[in-house]
């Protein structure tokens, strides 16, 4: 999406090399011959994940194929005190993954068994690189799945999820990877083998699987997941709603949830997304309309049936000016459709996009939204807003032309300043795609220095000599000053130490 | 915020004195747990004092307040609301704090179907072991900004860290509930629970009362969600296991004994005895515990088990080894009179396959937070 349009540059390329040299001969022995790459051509694929703004070559890729290998692997890299970036499916938008120069890229995509599925104890033991989907996708004959299901999640590896903590459109009933995971089997930077949490509803001592959930494969190399497999509901219905005021569409949100109901899925787009996948795919949306809500229910049709009159009712009495339901599972689908490629449609209207991912308490969306509107006058460029309105996470497309320097650096600086509204108004700056390098300065807006010391003190407990993607997630000190600096003199590039042309 | 923060002062004070001179102190909300974890002398850190629901918008589906807030006034405050803490904490008494609930971190019937406390917490405000005033996480229900360090905090008991306010997560009440009761061997309850929660049926809670020995015994059962899908799942449910309906004021007053553990199974716990709770994964089925009183209680389908028997380390030794080689683990909950109070309490790290090296790991967290150990009670090993 985004054009390559930085490259840290090497440090010294003849230390490279001979670092390079050192890594593959020390890990040859312990790997087939394929599972090693280290010539350009081989990991130029590795350079950057999803967030393909952000590159750097690393010193090599390793795609171990057993636990054993991972476990040696870090053994080596501990020993060299060769620092070593995790990676899973690189779907990640947040350059989490992204490669060190001096650095290790550990591939798990090729630990993709599903180990045991278990129907009585609704469980299922897979490897890191299994697909998010495959999982459901291998206990639909037994009416059960995997419930957090983020857009990627056709491609995103369940090893993944867990260092993101992934959501999905159906977490506000569903919950986060977080809750539906119960046991985690991983590899600390020394090469010892650990299991966080367990089979048992909880597990001995301070609860470390919490803290391992979204920790952006710093703290440990995931080698294993125990995941909770839930009851495939009977059936699930949604309503379309229109609104012709963007508040009274984010009013309806919090009236829904005042009263009492949970939705399995509660997602909102503005008008210009509407128009935007509209064009797309075709779905018959209300054009007009301010705000489009996508309300679903889902259970047994006794409850849905309810509900949905129940939902009805509140989005009525919120000043909805159209309300269709879905009669049948194609048309529910074709209802969500828009929704689910607001990505694709935006790539339609302008060469690049650019996603954000604030999260703000459910009564601020319609002011933020407002807020978003002066910022396309103040950038000169256009946002689709996507969101799952009812856990007030927000996805801002920031449409721009990358192969215009100046438009690409006017769109980040659109994101940060979302970013700050989004702490302002009591929020977060990511809800579910991680800090990586892209929000690292942001880290310095949220959190004060105490907070970002005990980050580095968490981190350290796990990896003391801070080799496990070191570079990402928590700032330093000297990085938030130099941040600091920056935004007060105003106009400045984030991440100076990148070349951009 | 003068009020709040005087309070906040003296803590800080407190702690930054404890530091200096290397004397732990214990923290103590309500005191209506302090007989849970090991037992210690130190000095007490008094959370009452700083109390009050600081934010609550229904809405947003999220409640924030200080610590020393009595849990029963958060209740009280989300009733009115019609929404509920959802794992049902237990109070033990009535003067139960909220961030003594967190710090324990225990839960009720609910937990099977809802998740635990910390599935809960959304964010933290603390006082680390250098006095300092931190914030993590926050007051929104998707936020993957920095390590999760607030949901390290329920369970905790008080050695990580002092909980000054935290925004917890909270549900609407669900819209219909039922309570249904059968006469069911423990093998037969355990298989039919397991099979019930893997289909879309509005199971919410569970508890089997009988025999350790075998036979039949009592199994209450409460179903929760929409009306329409209670009422459908009613005659489906209780035409499998021949169940009987219990009058819904008989059943609020059966869970909440269970939770506050009033039921008579609990009660009377002889001086020489332990109340050991187990907890184990869906796949365990009956265990046979040598020298167990015949009464034990299981919930949250099987998964806990309240068992009581001598207090001695030799039984809590074998107790501890059966559920270890089940994958679970066991505590000493509650002591009789007469047990030694400085046995330990809980299963420790070094006891499991796999969490010896999550020991360090632990250590190394906990004097990241608080170098001087200041809050090293060892009340949580």
């Amino acid at each position: 999406m985004i054009p390559m349009n930085m490259v840290t540059p090497p440090p010294e390329l003849a230390a490279i090399s001979a670092l390079q040299s050192k890594l593959v001969a020390a890990l040859h022995p312990i790997l087939p011959e394929h599972a090693l790459l280290w010539e350009p051509e081989d990991t130029i694929p590795y350079e950057c994940d999803g967030l393909a703004a952000y590159r750097r070559m690393p010193l090599a890729v390793a795609l171990p194929e057993t636990e054993e290998q991972v476990a040696q692997i870090l053994k080596i890299c501990y020993a060299m005190q060769i620092p070593v970036v995790p990676r899973g499916s690189g779907t990640g938008l947040s350059g989490g993954a992204m490669p060190l120069s001096q650095g290790l890229v550990l591939s798990l995509a090729k630990l993709k068994k599903i180990i045991s599925i278990d129907s009585f104890t609704r469980t299922a033991v897979v490897q890191p690189g299994v697909r998010n989907l495959a999982i459901s996708e291998a206990v639909a004959h037994l009416g059960l799945y995997y419930a957090p299901d983020p857009s990627s999640q056709i491609a995103c590896s369940i090893g993944g999820n867990v260092n993101e903590n992934s959501g999905g459109v159906h977490c506000l009933k569903y919950g986060l990877t977080l809750h539906n995971v119960l046991r985690v089997r991983g590899i600390l930077m020394n090469g010892e083998i650990v299991e966080f949490g367990g089979l048992a509803p909880d597990a001995p001592g301070l609860d470390l699987l919490a803290i391992m959930m979204g920790s952006e494969g710093m703290l440990a190399v995931v080698t294993e997941v125990t995941v909770k497999l839930v009851a495939k509901p009977k059936l699930a219905r949604v309503i379309m709603a229109s609104f012709d005021d963007i508040e009274k569409g984010g009013n309806a949100v919090a009236a829904i949830i005042a009263a009492g109901i949970i939705p399995a899925g509660l997602e909102m787009m503005d008008k210009a997304t509407t128009r935007a996948v509209e064009e797309f795919v075709h779905a018959g949306y209300d054009l007009e309309a301010e705000a489009i809500l996508l309300c679903e229910s889902d259970g047994t049709p006794e409850e849905v049936a309810e509900e949905i009159e129940r939902m009805t009712k509140v989005l009525e009495q919120a000043g909805a000016t159209g309300i269709q339901i879905s009669k049948d599972e194609a048309e529910r689908l074709k209802f969500w459709s828009g929704r689910k490629n607001a990505f694709p449609a935006a790539g339609r209207l302008a060469a690049d996009y650019y996603c954000m991912d604030g999260t703000i308490p459910r009564r601020h969306i319609a002011s933020l939204l407002k807020r978003i509107q002066g910022m396309e006058k103040k950038y000169g460029l256009g946002c689709l807003n996507v969101f799952h309105a009812g856990d007030g996470n927000m996805h801002p497309l920031i449409l721009f032309n990358g192969a215009d320097q100046d438009e690409w650096h006017r769109a980040e600086e659109f994101g940060t300043e979302i970013l700050e509204a989004c702490v302002e108004l009591g929020g977060t700056i990511t809800g579910e795609h991680g800090v990586g390098i892209e929000k690292i300065n942001s880290m310095c807006v949220q959190f004060g220095e105490g907070e970002r010391e005990s980050f580095w003190g968490v981190k350290s407990a796990f990896d003391p000599e801070k080799l496990l993607n070191p570079d990402k997630a928590i700032p330093t000190l000297s990085r938030c000053a130099e941040y600091g600096r920056m935004r007060i003199s105003g106009g400045q590039l984030p991440h100076p130490e990148l070349e951009r042309f | 915020m003068n009020h709040s923060n005087s309070h906040i002062n003296a803590f800080r004070e407190q702690i930054l004195n404890a530091a200096k001179t290397k004397v732990p102190l214990s923290i103590e909300g309500g005191a209506t747990k302090s007989w849970y974890g090991n037992p210690n002398n130190h000095a007490k850190l008094e959370t009452r004092a700083y109390s009050g629901i600081l934010e609550y918008q229904p809405e947003e589906l999220v409640i924030t307040a200080c610590a020393g807030t009595p849990l029963k006034e958060i209740e009280v405050a989300l009733a009115e609301k019609n929404q509920v803490l959802a794992f049902e904490p237990p109070h033990f008494s009535e003067n139960a704090t909220f961030g003594g609930a967190i710090a324990a971190g225990l839960a009720g019937p609910g937990r099977i179907t809802v998740g635990n406390f910390r599935d809960f917490v959304l964010g933290a405000r603390i006082l680390d072991g250098k006095g300092q005033d931190l914030s993590f996480g926050g007051k929104v229900m998707k936020n993957v900004a920095g390590y999760d360090v607030s949901r390290l905090l329920p369970g905790s008991l008080g050695t990580l860290a002092l909980l000054l306010e935290a925004s917890v997560k909270v549900l609407p009440k669900p819209a219909a509930t039922a309570t249904l009761r059968c006469q069911i061997s423990q093998e037969k309850a355990l298989k039919v629970l397991n099979e019930w929660a893997g289909q879309p049926l509005p199971l919410s809670a569970s508890c089997w009362i009988g025999s350790s020995k075998g036979g039949d015994g009592e199994l209450t059962f409460r179903l929760a969600g929409a009306a329409a899908a209670v009422k459908a799942a009613i005659p489906l449910m209780s035409s499998l296991v021949m169940a009987t309906e219990v009058d819904s004021e008989v059943a609020e007053h059966f869970w909440n004994d269970l939770r506050e553990q009033n039921l008579s199974a609990f009660a009377n716990l002889d001086a020489d005895k332990t109340l050991y709770r187990l907890a184990l994964p869906a796949a365990c089925g009956p265990l046979h515990i040598t020298g167990a009183d015949d009464e034990i209680i299981l919930e949250w389908h099987g998964q806990q088990r309240w068992i009581r028997a001598s207090g001695d380390e030799a039984t809590f030794k074998s107790i501890k080894a059966l559920a270890n080689s089940h994958d679970g683990h066991a505590t000493r909950f509650r002591q009789g009179a007469n047990v030694d109070p400085s046995y330990q309490r809980f299963t420790l790290l070094s006891e499991q396959a796999h969490s010896q090296a999550l020991e360090a790991v632990q250590e190394r967290l906990r004097s990241s937070f608080d170098p001087a150990g200041v809050f090293a009670t060892k009340r949580l090993p």
